[in-house]
């Protein structure tokens, strides 16, 4: 195949993943603290409308971005009431959420509908995107594509590397004895769950902002339920959600280079979409089939609320 | 839509009776009383007429609904005192939009217009207890003694796409990015490849399944992979803006369908298929007012005025547009049919003779891709 076509393919192959990663992080460090939001595809729409509102009233795209970011992690504090201070059911109140912001977010976003905003230029990088195929693929991207590698390292270092890290993955992991040692198991728990918020409408930003610059009712179209099966899927580890969210990216991106190519598959195209679903299931099941490891990295009390003794 | 999963039509037998729901009724009108928007009340001495509308997706900017409701409000403003109108958006196919439909009955209304297919049998089944009612189905087949169908020939203008394309491509090179392979579908790739072709009998229509109606994130991921594969013209028959807008970005030409879409894209946006209803919903109302309706079958294209080109872009040369126009002139006299034969099939076989034309029963099964289209054929 042709250099530019690799190249092209490599770059929306990232294109496509950035907005998975983004969210997947954000749910990775909430379930890391054990709390299970399944409200990500209702966070991404009210950050992908509230993102575009602000860009489509002269914001301009840090601003849009950081509104959506607020607008998200608002609604993942209603969440943490709901769940943390109120005890409510994490997979209901999720659900909920989820429901609720993509009717909240169509609603809101009545007014724009279809609107078009100027697409935003990529920002090359100088020197590395001279590299031939990879220079082209992976550095002349949005800014927000670099920002998710800065992210999915922050993330790594956070969680493996810190000590508060270490208290958050001990509060996903055993609540009782982090708030024996005297953390405040609440408080770190509604942190992670605005960081997952912020990151939920960061994804939602980049969908509505730059990826396709419009708004559109159901335009998220199910990446927060994608980004959450790779959340399990990767076994909880920030380096395969990336693998993951790529890989999806990847087969979307390479199935319709394979139709527009003209190449004759014996296969129907329907069942060429769902490839990017099957495939990205299997190796990440494939990578993680040691039951040891899948235990050793699903935070033990996901899912469960605590009540801190007086 | 028009065209919504027509494997997908559940019969009514196998459709729950849905008790739960019937005991919920009153908070579902309520909420579907929220959820309409009334207009035109203008409370007119002669009691004029209530007509209603069911659309199946939300109205929005451009598309298939807006469509509708563009006629539905030219009606309410030309027809002030004969009638009055309503709607309801977002009504899921299914029982959803029985239960609508219904309550559209309860309610008086006397005309109701339910376009989209998979609101076919859910009108059927309503029309059967409410024989004084009339009700007009778009895109379904069936008709019953109150039951109207009403489709277009959205394929001439798709075919009139292609005459533009063939002019205007310069590599011969158009990308189209589709929904799902059924046949209405599969009629304006066709169209528009055969368009394209009696210009510039080489050209090639590179073709990409996103296998979504909407989805503009993937719609534009196609879109932008059609232009790294070398087309320099494109089209689409989702229902985003995505492929538009993509064009308009890289400079490169579209052509658009279901509404005039030159808004969002002025500099590149060629011309687009647009459905307008306005004309037979008037002469529909003006028959039943009349009382000389009868349950019929109407399928209307550029002569009816069911569909029309949007003005061309004024980057299109003028010895184009005297040819494009010709051609239309040539569709809406019946001088030319987009599926007169010959016309062979990717594989080479012949599907349709010379001196021959495909009939409306074919069309309505078509199920194959024409010469000219690199693309998979529908399984």
């Amino acid at each position: 195949m042709e250099n530019h076509l690799i190249a092209s393919m490599l770059a929306a192959t990232i294109v496509s993943g950035t907005p998975l990663i983004l969210v997947a992080m954000g749910e990775l460090v909430t379930e890391k603290a054990g709390v299970l939001n399944l409200g990500a595809e209702g966070m991404m729409s009210i950050g992908a409308v509230t993102a575009f509102a602000v860009a489509l009233s002269g914001g301009g795209p840090v601003l849009a971005v950081l509104a959506g970011m607020a607008a998200a992690c608002v609604m993942a504090l209603a969440f943490g009431f709901l769940t943390l201070t109120m005890m409510a059911n994490q997979v209901a109140s999720g659900l909920a959420l989820a429901l609720f912001g993509v009717g909240l977010a169509a609603f809101i976003g009545k007014p724009f509908e279809s609107t078009p905003l100027p697409m935003i230029a990529p920002v090359p990088v100088p020197l590395l995107e001279h590299i031939p195929v990879l220079g082209p693929a992976l550095f002349n991207q949005q800014a927000m594509v670099y920002l998710s590698w800065a992210i999915v390292a922050a993330v790594l270092y956070f969680l493996y590397r810190s000590r508060w890290g270490l208290v958050l993955r001990a509060v996903g992991e055993s609540p009782s004895s982090a708030h024996a040692v005297g953390y405040r198991v609440i408080t770190l728990r509604y942190a992670a769950v605005a960081f997952g918020g912020a990151m939920a409408g960061m994804g939602g930003a980049f969908i509505s902002v730059f990826y396709t610059p419009l708004w559109a009712e159901g335009m998220v179209a199910g990446r927060g339920w994608i980004a959450l099966a790779l959340v399990v899927f990767a076994t909880w580890r920030p380096l395969r959600v990336v693998l993951g969210a790529y890989l999806f990216g990847g087969v979307m991106i390479a199935q319709l280079f394979v139709q527009g190519s003209g190449v004759q598959l014996d296969m129907p195209a329907q069942l060429m979409s769902s490839l990017p679903y099957i495939a990205t299931i299997a190796v990440l099941v494939l990578i993680s089939r040691n039951a040891h490891t899948i235990r050793l990295h699903s935070p033990a009390s996901l899912g469960q609320p605590f009540r801190p003794d007086a | 839509m028009p065209y919504d999963s027509r494997k997908d039509v559940r019969k009514d037998g196998r459709r729950p009776r849905c008790l739960p729901a019937m005991a919920a009724l009153p908070v579902l009108l309520a909420m579907s009383a929220g959820a309409a928007a009334t207009t035109a009340t203008n409370a007119a001495p002669a009691a004029p007429m209530k007509t209603c509308f069911l659309y199946s997706n939300p109205i929005g900017e451009s598309g298939w609904t807006y469509q509708h409701e563009q006629a539905r409000k030219a009606i309410a403003t030309s027809m002030a005192g004969k009638v009055t109108t309503k709607y309801v958006e977002n009504v899921a196919e299914g029982p959803d939009a029985e239960r609508v439909i219904r309550n559209f009955v309860q309610e008086g209304c006397k005309l109701i217009f339910t376009p989209s297919f998979g609101f076919m049998e859910p009108t059927i089944k309503v029309a059967r207890q409410a024989p004084k009612v009339i009700f007009m189905n778009g895109t379904g087949y069936r008709t019953a003694p109150n039951v109207g169908a009403y489709n277009a020939r959205y394929y001439e203008g798709r075919y009139l796409e292609g005459v533009l394309a063939g002019h205007l491509s310069k590599k011969g090179l158009a990308g189209y990015v589709s929904a799902f392979p059924i046949p209405e579908v599969l009629q304006g790739l066709n169209a528009f490849t055969l368009g394209m072709r009696s210009v510039n009998p080489n050209a090639q229509v590179k073709l990409i399944w996103v296998n979504a109606w909407y989805d503009p994130g993937k719609e534009r991921a196609a879109a932008n992979t059609l232009l790294t594969l070398g087309v320099d013209l494109l089209t689409y028959d989702t229902s985003s803006v995505a492929v538009v807008t993509a064009g308009e970005e890289k400079g490169v030409p579209t052509v658009g369908y279901y509404s005039d879409m030159s808004r969002f894209g002025p500099k590149t946006n060629l011309t687009s298929v647009v459905q307008t209803w306005t004309g037979f919903y008037t002469k529909t109302i003006e028959d039943v007012l009349a009382g000389r309706w009868k349950a019929a079958h109407t399928v209307g294209g550029l002569r009816e005025g069911m569909i029309k080109m949007a003005p061309l872009n004024a980057s299109v040369p003028a010895d184009v547009r005297e040819k494009f126009a010709a051609a239309e002139k040539d569709i809406t006299e019946g001088r030319l049919h987009p599926f007169a034969g010959p016309i062979l099939d990717q594989s080479g076989k012949q599907r349709v003779a010379a001196g021959q034309v495909l009939g409306a029963a074919e069309l309505d099964k078509m199920n194959f891709l024409v010469n000219g289209i690199d693309g998979t054929p529908p399984k």
